[in-house]
């Protein structure tokens, strides 16, 4: 009996914090289905008297808001697949192989995670402008080729694999690379999908960065035109709404298809002791 | 083996990179690229077809930024290498532009089209376009503050005509507010905008700066009078102390009576009629700004915006095509009727009757009476901290001595840079 | 094993190596350079305009209300904001791992939605459920009796209204983490404690903290050091205000480096707050060693 009202306290506890989490994304979508002006009704309502779609109408065909969706998606994308590439390559390495100060290096590489982003920022804007960069894709996707946090996961995970495995690989002959692109890769699928739902996930989020380097609104990625959005249209509450929903659903999306391998990375991340 | 195929995948990587790299703008060359901020960006689109309907090789890109990012995206462009060509600026950012070396000098191109005719424009507006001796830009349209008032409620207070002392202004509010109780109140004065703050501190005959603009001079009397008669206002509960947060809507609360005045410009001429419900269209109006004294109307900002074409540009031909375009006084007119903003050329004022219009009306007196804020690059900095203190001195957080010295201080540590460069230069 | 006379490792790490050391680095160690110079809109235009003033900007910062203000803030938004968030990480960890907790799944993912959400759309969503008169929030609390309370536009409530942002946008983060850690505690010392008679919150307190004690500190340094980085709420959402209230240290560091670009005193305001983390960061590690059984 005592069991059971435990059980019922528990579960309602969970019930209010699950509803208190879910009350500002399920009022952002409610938001940007309601007839404009409603959503400023005092006082507030919960539910829209009628379902309109023509805010989203309003984003995709007046305020050019799929070709932010595509830049996002194709920038997340770009450096999901380019910093895949690099920080499996040097995770493996700093796990696996061995040359010289390889250790030390890494304890240099875990330091960089103190130093926070945002000193680098200003220096990298001028040598970016220098490379001619700036206010171009490749703006965004040089600072995140690599990261240290990527090639962290990596080496936890290549860490495991057995050194006989590698090492009869070698005696047939086979050349390193041939090891890393057939035999690792493989090895090290989970860890790589996890850091691909980080990475793309990461990128996607992305707004301060993207805010700095890109001028021209073809280039702008949902954040930035969203912010962009807010700017002007503040008054507007049912259209921000609708950007939001635009700007978060997709995410959101692949969070919950993949998030046996997020909550695996975040995790793994977390146990590093 | 293996050594090959490193390189020859590294290489194809790049490529595709490269690829995503691409400049975006290498798919459209010739395209002029053109900057407008807020509704005007907006709104202008329709005279740039017109535009490319009589220039059929010139083809124009409009990109709207929102006016509270614009000044920063304009400098981070320009420090970046991603300028347009020709841009929409609020001419107190001119200043600063040039010197950055960003824009393009047009006195030049001004001598060979006699069609810009520089008596045409409103003097104390050019003025804000030339800035050590040689003109930057082209203006635009004007704004200046006016007061926006509901013309009933202030009736019904005991002003059938505008007030014209401050004396007589602050009588007006008092009443209104008596009128419409605690919850209400008579001005609208937004706590983030320097506007009326300097405007009544330019009436009462501040220079803002001294020295030749090399210190702050708010410890004056001008000044301190203008940020006393300023503060009182929230003192007495005649404006909202938590500014415009407490807003919902400013045209929905304009239209309740939640306010019924307003320090604001021609842009809301066409805003106020767009928003507002019709039964409200004959119940405000405008009014210049009342004097301290005598000497009707009391000074006001010589503001609005400018066209100016970028130093780096590919496209400068192209690009003062536009603008001398943008200048006729028959699209200034096309222009007005599109967004409420009043044209800088006085011609096409005559052409639309503005000097007539009840709401313009204002305007055009108003315009006669004009001062700009002091030229120097470092206006922008300077503005933000007036609004930072005064807001500081309305919550009270600070006394009006403590804001006045630390924006006296503040201001000196900005410029301090100018005073260095000026003793480098020997003056 | 490799022919050639360089060590193939070099071409695996080599690529990563570079993108980091060349585009953070680099940049960083430009950062300090730069703090030493007063470069700023003069200078973009011709570095004859630039002068090197050592640690003149560090001396002006150090002087400078509007600095002391945002450290302020940022330090008011760690201690009272971590802790919150924390503490609820921990208290969702403990309610879903407990043992007559069902449906664990949809809650760890109904908890953890927050954290996948774009920061700017839910600033932008949260701007409005923290309007006075419109917002959800004041609904909800005018239902328990409470007065309207101008979130937003009152310097009191501002940075709490950023907190509980925050709070609700990151315990599921380190709820997931603590859950991890949970559940590598072996079941057999709470059996051992039980036979000992503990009671369920006496387990709590000898099994269950001590045993948790490393996964704490570690998200407590990695939320605070996250914390001490505070730019997109306030950018978003108050721009600071209202009278600076909600004014951040990133934030005052993107306001004069990207807003006036006097990027030499930008830099120097990034290099404080790196000390400020690394500092706090070395306390930890610190921390860490005096731990029985520290690892």
């Amino acid at each position: 009996m005592r069991r059971t009202v435990q059980a019922v306290a528990l579960h309602g506890v969970l019930a209010v914090g699950a509803a208190l989490t879910l009350l500002p994304l399920l009022w952002m979508l409610a938001a940007s289905l309601m007839p404009a002006g409603e959503a400023s009704a005092v006082p507030p309502r919960l539910v829209p008297s009628a379902v309109t779609l023509e805010h989203y109408r309003a984003l995709f065909a007046r305020l050019h808001l799929t070709r932010s969706l595509l830049n996002s998606a194709g920038l997340a994308t770009a450096v999901t697949v380019v910093s895949l590439l690099l920080n499996s390559m040097a995770g493996y390495a700093f796990a696996k192989l061995r040359f010289a100060g390889r250790d030390r290096l890494f304890r240099l590489l875990l330091g960089a995670l103190v130093i926070p982003a945002q000193v680098a920022m200003l220096p990298l804007f001028l040598m970016l402008r220098a490379l001619g960069v700036i206010d171009t894709y490749w703006g965004v996707i040089v600072p995140g080729m690599a990261s240290v946090f990527g090639i962290f996961l990596v080496r936890q995970y290549a860490l495991a694999i057995p050194d006989s495995v590698l090492d009869a690989a070698r005696v047939d002959g086979a050349g390193e690379f041939r090891i890393y692109r057939s035999l690792v890769l493989f090895l090290c699928a989970p860890v790589l999908v996890t850091l691909a739902v980080f990475t793309f996930m990461g990128t996607w989020n992305d707004f301060m960065w993207p805010l700095i380097v890109l001028a021209d609104d073809r280039l702008y990625t949902l954040p930035v035109a969203l912010a962009n959005l807010a700017g002007e249209h503040v008054q507007d509450t049912e259209l921000m709404m609708a950007g939001a929903v635009l700007t978060v659903l997709p995410v959101m999306l692949l969070f919950v298809f993949l998030q046996r391998y997020y909550v695996a990375g975040v995790m793994s991340g977390g146990v590093k002791e | 083996m293996s050594a090959w195929r490193r390189p020859a995948r590294a290489l194809l990587l790049l490529g595709l990179a490269a690829a995503l790299g691409c400049r975006i703008d290498a798919t459209d060359t010739g395209a002029v690229r053109f900057w407008a901020m807020g509704r005007e960006g907006e709104e202008v689109q329709q005279l740039v077809l017109e535009f490319e309907r009589r220039h059929p090789d010139i083809h124009v890109r409009v990109q709207q930024i929102p006016w509270g990012a614009a000044h920063e995206k304009l400098l981070t462009a320009d420090v970046g290498g991603a300028m347009p060509d020709v841009f929409q600026a609020g001419n107190t950012w001119l200043p600063e532009l040039v010197a950055l070396g960003a824009l393009e000098p047009l006195d030049e191109r001004l001598a060979r089209w006699p069609a810009i005719d520089r008596d045409d424009y409103f003097p104390g507006i050019v003025d804000t376009n030339v800035v050590d001796g040689a003109t930057w830009a082209v203006p635009w349209y004007v704004d200046t503050r006016v007061l926006f008032y509901r013309s009933d409620l202030l009736a019904e207070a005991g002003y059938p005509e505008p007030p014209r002392t401050w004396t007589a202004w602050t009588d007006a509010m008092l009443r209104v507010k008596e009128r419409v109780g605690p919850e209400r109140y008579a001005i609208l004065l937004p706590l983030r905008e320097w506007q009326p703050p300097v405007i009544l501190a330019l009436q009462r005959g501040a220079s803002l700066l001294r020295d030749g603009a090399r210190y702050g001079d708010f410890q004056s009397p001008p000044v301190r009078a203008a940020f006393e008669f300023y503060l009182d206002l929230f003192r007495r509960g005649l404006a909202p102390r938590a500014g415009d947060t407490a807003l919902a809507n400013l045209y929905q609360d304009f239209a309740r009576g939640y306010f019924s005045l307003y320090i604001s410009g021609p842009w809301n001429i066409g805003e106020f009629a767009r928003r507002l419900p019709a039964d409200l269209a004959d119940r405000w109006t405008t009014a210049p700004l009342p004097a301290p004294g005598d000497g009707y109307p009391g000074v006001s900002l010589a503001g609005g915006a400018s066209l100016a074409v970028s130093r780096g540009s590919d496209r400068k031909d192209a690009a003062w095509k536009l603008v001398e375009f943008l200048s006729q006084p028959a699209q200034q007119v096309r222009f007005y009727r599109l967004t409420g903003d009043l044209p800088a050329r006085k011609a096409a004022w005559a052409d639309e009757g503005l000097p007539r219009d009840r709401r313009a009306h204002a305007f055009w007196i108003q315009l006669q009476s004009v001062q700009s804020t002091p030229k120097i690059p470092e206006w922008e900095r300077i503005a933000a901290k007036i609004s930072q203190y005064a807001e500081a001195a309305i919550r009270g957080t600070m006394t009006i001595d403590q804001a006045l010295a630390g924006l006296d201080r503040d201001v000196d540590n900005v410029l301090e840079k100018r005073r260095w460069l000026m003793r480098a230069a020997g003056r | 094993m490799g022919r050639g006379r360089i060590n193939p490792a070099w071409g695996f790490v080599g690529p990563a190596l570079l993108a980091i050391g060349a585009f953070f680095f680099v940049p960083v160690a430009a950062s300090l350079l730069l703090s030493f110079t007063d470069f700023d809109v003069y200078a973009v235009a011709r570095p004859d305009r630039l002068r090197f003033v050592a640690l003149g900007n560090y001396a002006r910062l150090l002087g400078e209300p509007r600095f002391w203000t945002a450290l302020g803030n940022t330090a008011y938004f760690v201690v009272v904001g971590g802790p919150l968030s924390v503490g609820v990480s921990l208290g969702a960890a403990l309610l879903l791992e407990a043992k007559l907790a069902r449906w664990k799944g949809f809650f760890r993912t109904v908890f953890f939605l927050p954290v996948v959400t774009t920061l700017v759309a839910v600033a932008v969503v949260w701007r409005y459920l923290y309007h006075p008169r419109h917002g959800l929030l004041n609904l909800l609390l005018g239902l328990a009796g409470i007065h309207p309370i101008d979130w937003l536009g009152d310097p009191r409530w501002a940075m709490p209204a950023i907190i509980l942002l925050a709070v609700w946008k990151n315990f599921g983060f380190n709820m997931v983490i603590f859950i991890a850690g949970l559940q590598s505690i072996p079941e057999r010392l709470y059996e051992a404690a039980r036979l000992d008679g503990a009671s369920a919150w006496q387990q709590f307190r000898r099994v269950t903290l001590p045993m948790l004690a490393p996964t704490f500190l570690f998200v407590a340094v990695v939320t605070m050091i996250g914390y001490f980085q505070l730019f997109a709420e306030p950018y978003v959402m108050t721009q600071g205000g209202p009278a600076n209230s909600t004014l951040s240290v990133v934030l005052l560091m993107y306001e004069e480096g990207f807003r006036w670009w006097n990027m030499g005193y930008g830099a120097a305001v990034a290099f404080v707050l790196f000390a400020i983390i690394l500092s706090l960061t070395l306390a930890e590690r610190g921390l860490r060693r005096l731990q029985p059984g520290a690892r």
